[in-house]
């Protein structure tokens, strides 16, 4: 499969080095690694969602209760997630760190995406949410680290787009 | 059945308890009854009492969650009962409060009017003992057995489309989530606050 296995690991590092405990998730291609690792973890708690914008609720809840936590989530799962993010997260000032597969954007190609890939930044940008893109493997472990900073001391969202640069493996 | 009524049955059981709540009637209701810092209101998002109930149950086990909830609700989240009962925590009761309509805006009726069985849908997600009750003592002993027990439980109160007069609730929300998470520290004097 060439979604890049080196650089999961480098983004779930990165995820757990910030004292992420809870990891919310529904599987997509991009995101296999990141939620096998996380599921090896005996430190880490994986809730598998039915949709997306349950995760909202359990990100509220863990933070509530004193625990950190991410949600790993396709484009399209940020689109099913809309209404949790603004009536529960920014209602009610819940730190939520997302990190989004940036499918549909250029390079993409399967059809189906491309639709969610025109929408994903400026949806981003109308909920008011500070989003980053993990591109560079050097960068990633700063990146996250400063998203989870950002959301802890905003107590908002913050999204890291994952690009198809740092996700996706040429073929040798 | 009332709800209020429901909801003093089981007020001195839910003193210890993480209580997350749903908008409208139930949480006017308990509130009525008198705020305590560890209940929580949750006042849009409607779907999401149950999975903040799961994050906060899968993050403290130790500690006993409560989730009343709503058929409208919980209508809109069906898919989180298959989560609940995929981590089925323990510490964690699932109240739903089915008055078969949507009472806090202008009461329409919702799809457990014509037929659909919440615990029957709960049962077949995978909740086993999920089931429903019509009668004021039975609910009271079924409740207060959950929230002792230590098993996912998931109640369906049957009750009357009857409601407050009025939705005011002099607590501002973000006064209510500040004060329930310094209730949620293990040790409510740290300031720090989480666990490590």
């Amino acid at each position: 499969m060439p979604v890049s296995e080196r650089h999961s690991e480098l983004v779930y590092d990165a995820l757990a080095a910030t004292g992420v405990e809870v990891v919310s998730a529904l599987p997509e291609t991009w995101l296999v690694h990141l939620i096998r690792l996380a599921e090896d973890d005996p430190g880490m708690i994986l809730v598998r969602l039915a949709k997306e914008e349950e995760g909202v609720g359990i990100s509220a809840g863990a933070h509530l209760a004193g625990r950190r936590s991410a949600m790993l989530l396709q484009n399209h799962g940020l689109l099913q997630s809309v209404n949790g993010i603004v009536s529960l997260a920014q209602l009610y000032k819940i730190p939520l760190l997302l990190l989004i597969s940036d499918r549909g954007h250029l390079g993409e190609p399967d059809p189906w995406q491309t639709e969610g890939g025109r929408t994903t930044r400026p949806i981003l940008d109308a909920l008011g949410i500070v989003t980053d893109e993990l591109r560079d493997p050097a960068t990633v472990q700063l990146q996250v680290a400063r998203a989870m900073t950002l959301a802890q001391a905003s107590l908002s969202p913050v999204a890291l787009l994952l690009t198809r640069d740092l996700m996706w493996e040429a073929l040798a | 059945m009332e709800r209020i009524r429901c909801l003093e049955a089981i007020y001195d059981e839910l003193a210890d308890c993480a209580v997350v709540t749903i908008m409208g009637a139930v949480a006017v209701e308990l509130y009525s009854l008198g705020h305590r810092p560890n209940f929580f209101y949750l006042e849009h998002a409607m779907g999401l009492a149950s999975s903040m109930g799961l994050g906060i149950a899968l993050s403290q086990p130790e500690r006993k969650v409560v989730v009343l909830d709503g058929d409208g609700s919980v209508l809109m989240n069906l898919g989180g009962l298959t989560t609940l009962a995929r981590y089925a925590p323990g510490n964690l009761t699932h109240i739903i409060f089915d008055n078969q309509s949507l009472l806090s805006v202008g009461g329409f009726p919702t799809a457990t009017a014509t037929g659909s069985d919440l615990a029957g849908i709960a049962r077949a997600a995978g909740i086993a003992s999920a089931r429903t009750l019509t009668d004021l003592e039975a609910f009271k002993a079924a409740a207060v057995e959950a929230i002792r027990g230590s098993e996912l439980a998931c109640l369906v109160a049957k009750v009357d489309p009857v409601g407050p007069k009025s939705f005011h609730m002099d607590l501002h929300m973000l006064e209510n989530r500040f004060e329930f998470q310094r209730a949620l520290r293990p040790d409510p004097a740290d300031p720090q606050g989480a666990p490590s």
